[in-house]
């Protein structure tokens, strides 16, 4: 059996108890790190935690040479732990699907994700935004403009966009790093981008949202991983009064 | 001194006429006598004295060169010649004739605008002087003739006055043979090479004189009096009445086109851009006063102004601190330091260069030789050199001693540079770097460089070959997977039509064109037309076509789809080797939503494996080197010379005799042709005359594959068993 397990946003307790109840039983348990971390707690928290020794895994682990959870998966219960909602992220769909091809019994345990957290701290209505991306650092001569190119889009449906930041191995991009990005596309798509909404750190105890123009959000400390942004559309008087209270807008 | 002195003031004022200039360049098989003839040209300049001219070789400024006798670097000289009472300034490159250096010959001709093709009268046109001439016409360079050794004929040959006539004149028939069958549209407008035009003119490079028809009718000399002061031995008169210097460079003014007229024709040769363009413009015109465009066909390094860049000034003004870009390079501003022209080994600082002139710069920190130097910000880069050889040996070197590990790889840097004929692959983490060359003794050349001028102790391996690999048959579609299956690419592969890669050679074809123009070519080269207008990229003489139609997000896809299939054509899946002649289709691909998705970590690796996948299905095969081997020995020696051709797992296939002499045509793969120098010469008792060319690729014996390709693998490291597809598919 092989079971997707969320760990949620950020510490160790934002796992569901269902999902706790999974690694306790589970004949071995791997934490997957690259397509998003929780910040909250290091492997030897979860370890202490779980009472329960943790392996992790890379990129490679997971795509060039998933045989061997696969062959585990056939015999015993294993777990595969990702950060926020397993699916969220599309990359664990394929492995997945060999999974059930090898005739492997899978199920996920849901859990909480920055793309719901994002409404919750920004006051932004679930209902009103499009397609989201993600924003990767640039490499050589790859310099994707498709994040611009979807925002321009939202903009003209007048919906709004979920900016999701590159996390590798050594680097996090940040919020101030990001706007740079943003700003240098939306000039060569001849778009003006006049409100950017950046958030640090969501389910920690001491999250930093902050609203504003390209310039006083590139100078707001929002301290350490991970960041996120959020391009609103035209704003709902609602999410207008909300910004103003908990985003300093 | 004061001479060489008073040509440089003669030198500097001539530079600002094109009219009154004429770049050439002297080219020839080997030792048909190109330094020689080039010295005596420059002593009748008064750059160097007469007596140490023809014995100097002042042009061979290298120690090697010296020992060896012969030509291994391109070297310039600026010389002034007085015509019909107006001053001329001829900047003359004088090239390599040995088949190792051929890559010199190629950049020289970008520089120059007309050739003095010198012939061996007793040897008559060899493969080199096909090649050299070859190279000239491609890049729109016209040639004279200078048919020299004259006097051999007379003393050696013992051949009467009529013999002689006709012996020139077959030389003359065979060099318009060649010029007709590689340019005949040239050949037809006027670049025939006809003695009584004066576009021929023959003499002893030696002995320092010469005569053309022009020539006789004008001094009185006539054919008759040659022939009797030959016959006696009387060559110092001849040097006198008709002078070497004076016929050659009569010939080279009143023949060989100024650069305002040259360009007109030369630019649209090798460059491929929008010659309405302000650059196109002043370029077609040789305009001083347009933007500075600069092609750099020579790096060499001095020890006190390091980085020395030579090329040619194809339109506007350099001085110093003129502030330029480097096409192909992050364009950041390269500002020139010193600007000078050579003569011979040394350089001579002027005030400023104006278009039409050979340059010689420096402080063009991201130059390589085949740059394209501007002062505008952005423009179409020159056509590319084209070398008629390839790399075909490698030698693995190493430092002899730890400290020299960085310096090491300084030196290589180094060279690469001099020298783009060399592929240098620096390996940092195992200290082994590989050099590869054009042939055994361009390598020797070169590992001697780096020990005696470099100063550093290496250590080098034997010799071993280059291969390449190569589809036989149609495969695909392929589907390549990213790591993360949310990719997939579908490639399909054939062998590349000979027409198509023949085209990519020449340069009749490159990515510098517009769509349009190559398509056109394509097309009349018997390419569907579908195909023609989907050309993405030519990688070596592969090439890689974009088949799908309307796919979102794949633009900003290519250049990674791109990067893949470099890396797969770097090294084939059979031997890591090369790979050559390819025709790649893309006709599908489904891309992941998400940037981040399609990074370079997801879509390089499913190109690169379907690429590879691919060869494996259209049955990848090897290739190796082939030399064309040509060997003259007394008839008595036929034997011994066959079977050192036949031997070598070679072919003869050619034999003509000339009075006691046989000269015996064949080709042998590199693989079998090391030590080839010791084995003739022993096998001949040092009587055979030799030389070899570069004969292409051609598939490895069946028989042999097996082995070769385990060697390969094994001197790698690369597990022994060749992969499969599904090792790349999984």
């Amino acid at each position: 059996m092989l079971t997707f397990v969320g760990l949620g946003l950020y510490s160790l307790e934002d796992i569901s108890i269902k999902g706790l109840g999974c690694i306790r039983e589970a004949d071995r348990v791997y934490l997957e790190t690259y397509t998003s971390r929780i910040m909250g707690a290091s492997i030897a928290d979860m370890e202490n935690f779980y009472q329960k020794p943790v392996i992790e895994l890379g990129r490679e682990d997971i795509e060039q040479h998933p045989g061997e959870i696969l062959k585990e998966a056939e015999r015993s219960d294993i777990v595969i732990l990702t950060g926020g909602d397993p699916m969220v992220s599309t990359t664990h769909m394929d492995l997945r699907i060999r999974a059930d091809r090898m005739g492997i019994q899978t199920a996920i345990i849901h859990g909480s994700s920055i793309s719901s957290a994002a409404c919750g701290l920004s006051g932004l209505q679930n209902y009103r935004f499009g397609k989201s991306c993600s924003l990767p650092f640039p490499h050589k001569n790859w310099f994707p403009m498709t994040p611009i190119e979807v925002i321009k889009q939202n903009i003209t449906l007048d919906l709004h966009t979920l900016v999701y930041l590159d996390i590798q191995t050594e680097r996090y991009m940040t919020i101030p790093y990001a706007i740079g990005l943003l700003e240098e596309m939306a000039k060569k798509a001849g778009i003006h981008i006049t409100l950017y909404i950046g958030i640090a750190r969501a389910g920690s105890e001491l999250p930093v949202v902050a609203a504003g123009s390209a310039d006083s959000i590139r100078r707001t400390d929002f301290g350490p991983p991970l960041h996120i942004l959020i391009i609103p559309a035209t704003l709902h008087v609602v999410e207008r009064e909300y910004l103003e209270l908990f985003a300093g807008l | 001194m004061a001479r060489g002195q008073k040509s440089i003031e003669r030198v500097t004022e001539l530079m600002n006429d094109p009219v009154h200039i004429r770049n050439i360049g002297i080219v020839a098989h080997i030792d048909h006598g190109k330094t020689t003839l080039s010295d005596n040209l420059l002593a009748g300049a008064g750059i160097i004295s007469e007596e140490l001219a023809g014995r100097q070789l002042f042009m061979d400024s290298d120690e090697e060169e010296q020992a060896r006798g012969i030509t291994i670097d391109s070297s310039n000289v600026s010389m002034v010649h007085e015509y019909g009472g107006n001053d001329f300034l001829i900047n003359m490159i004088d090239t390599p004739g040995h088949v190792d250096f051929g890559g010199d010959v190629t950049r020289a001709m970008r520089a120059v605008d007309g050739a003095v093709v010198l012939v061996d009268a007793v040897e008559g046109t060899m493969p080199q002087t096909e090649t050299v001439l070859r190279q000239a016409l491609k890049e729109g360079v016209r040639p004279v003739l200078f048919i020299n050794k004259v006097d051999r004929l007379i003393n050696e040959l013992k051949v009467d006055e009529m013999e002689m006539q006709i012996r020139l004149g077959k030389v003359i028939d065979k060099v318009n043979k060649l010029v007709k069958g590689m340019n005949e549209k040239a050949y037809n407008e006027g670049w025939r090479l006809d003695a009584t035009n004066g576009t021929v003119a023959f003499g002893s490079a030696l002995y320092n004189w010469a005569v053309s028809v022009p020539f006789m009718q004008k001094s009185g000399v006539s054919f008759k009096e040659v022939y009797e002061k030959c016959k006696v031995g009387d060559m110092k008169s001849l040097a006198k009445s008709s002078p070497l210097c004076e016929v050659v460079l009569d010939m080279v003014v009143k023949h060989l086109p100024d650069p305002v007229t040259a360009q007109k024709r030369r630019i649209k040769v090798i460059w491929k851009g929008d010659a309405s363009s302000p650059e196109g413009k002043a370029m077609l015109n040789c305009d001083p006063n347009g933007p500075a465009t600069l092609m750099i066909t020579d790096i060499s390094f001095d020890p006190h102004a390091g980085e020395v860049s030579t090329g040619r000034l194809f339109s506007g003004r350099v001085k110093r601190g003129t502030e330029v870009y480097v096409m192909g390079t992050a364009k950041k501003v390269n500002r020139l330091q010193q600007v000078g022209i050579f003569m011979g080994p040394t350089r001579v600082e002027v005030e400023e260069l104006a278009a039409g002139n050979i340059a010689a710069v420096t402080g063009l920190k991201d130059a390589v030789v085949g740059s394209t130097v501007t002062t505008l910000q952005d423009m179409t880069p020159f056509e590319s050199l084209k070398h008629y050889s390839e790399p075909v040996v490698t030698v693995a070197v190493e430092a002899k001693n730890m400290k020299d590990l960085p310096k090491l790889v300084e030196v290589l840097r180094q060279v690469a540079k001099e020298d783009p004929t060399l592929q240098v692959t620096i390996n940092e983490e195992t200290g082994e770097h590989l050099i590869s060359g054009m042939g055994e003794l361009h390598l020797e050349i070169i590992t001697g460089r780096i020990k005696r001028d470099k100063g550093v102790e290496i250590l080098t391996s034997e010799p071993i070959v280059v291969y390449r690999e190569t589809a036989t048959q149609k495969a695909g579609p392929v589907e390549g997977k990213s790591p993360n299956r949310h990719n997939r690419f579908y490639i399909e592969l054939e062998p590349l039509p000979e027409e198509i890669v023949n085209l990519i050679k020449n340069g009749e074809i490159s990515m510098n064109q517009t769509q349009l123009e190559r398509r056109d070519i394509l097309i009349g080269a018997g390419m569907e037309k579908d195909e023609a207008k989907n050309i993405k990229d030519i990688y070596g003489t592969n090439m890689f076509l974009d088949m799908t139609k309307g796919i979102q997000y794949l633009n900003e896809t290519m250049e990674l789809i791109l990067e893949g299939v470099h890396e797969a054509l770097a090294g084939g899946p059979l031997a890591d080797e090369p790979v050559q002649n390819v025709k790649l289709r893309l006709v599908d691909v489904k891309l992941h939503e998400d940037a981040i998705h399609r990074g370079p970590a997801q879509v390089i690796p499913a190109v690169r494996s379907a690429v590879k996948a691919g060869l494996l299905f259209a049955g990848d095969s090897l290739l190796e080197p082939m030399q064309k081997i040509q060997i003259t020995v007394p008839t008595d020696q036929m034997g011994n010379a066959t079977a050192q051709i036949q031997g070598r797992r070679g072919q003869v296939f050619d034999m003509q005799s000339e009075g006691d002499t046989i000269t015996v045509v064949g080709k042998a793969p590199v693989a079998e042709l090391f030590g080839f120098a010791g084995d003739i010469r022993s096998a001949t008792e040092g009587r055979a005359m030799w030389n070899t060319e570069f004969a292409g690729f051609e598939i490895v014996p069946n028989s042999m594959t097996k082995d070769v390709v385990l060697g390969i693998r094994k001197r790698k490291g690369l597990k022994e068993t060749v992969p499969t597809p599904s090792d790349y598919l999984a």
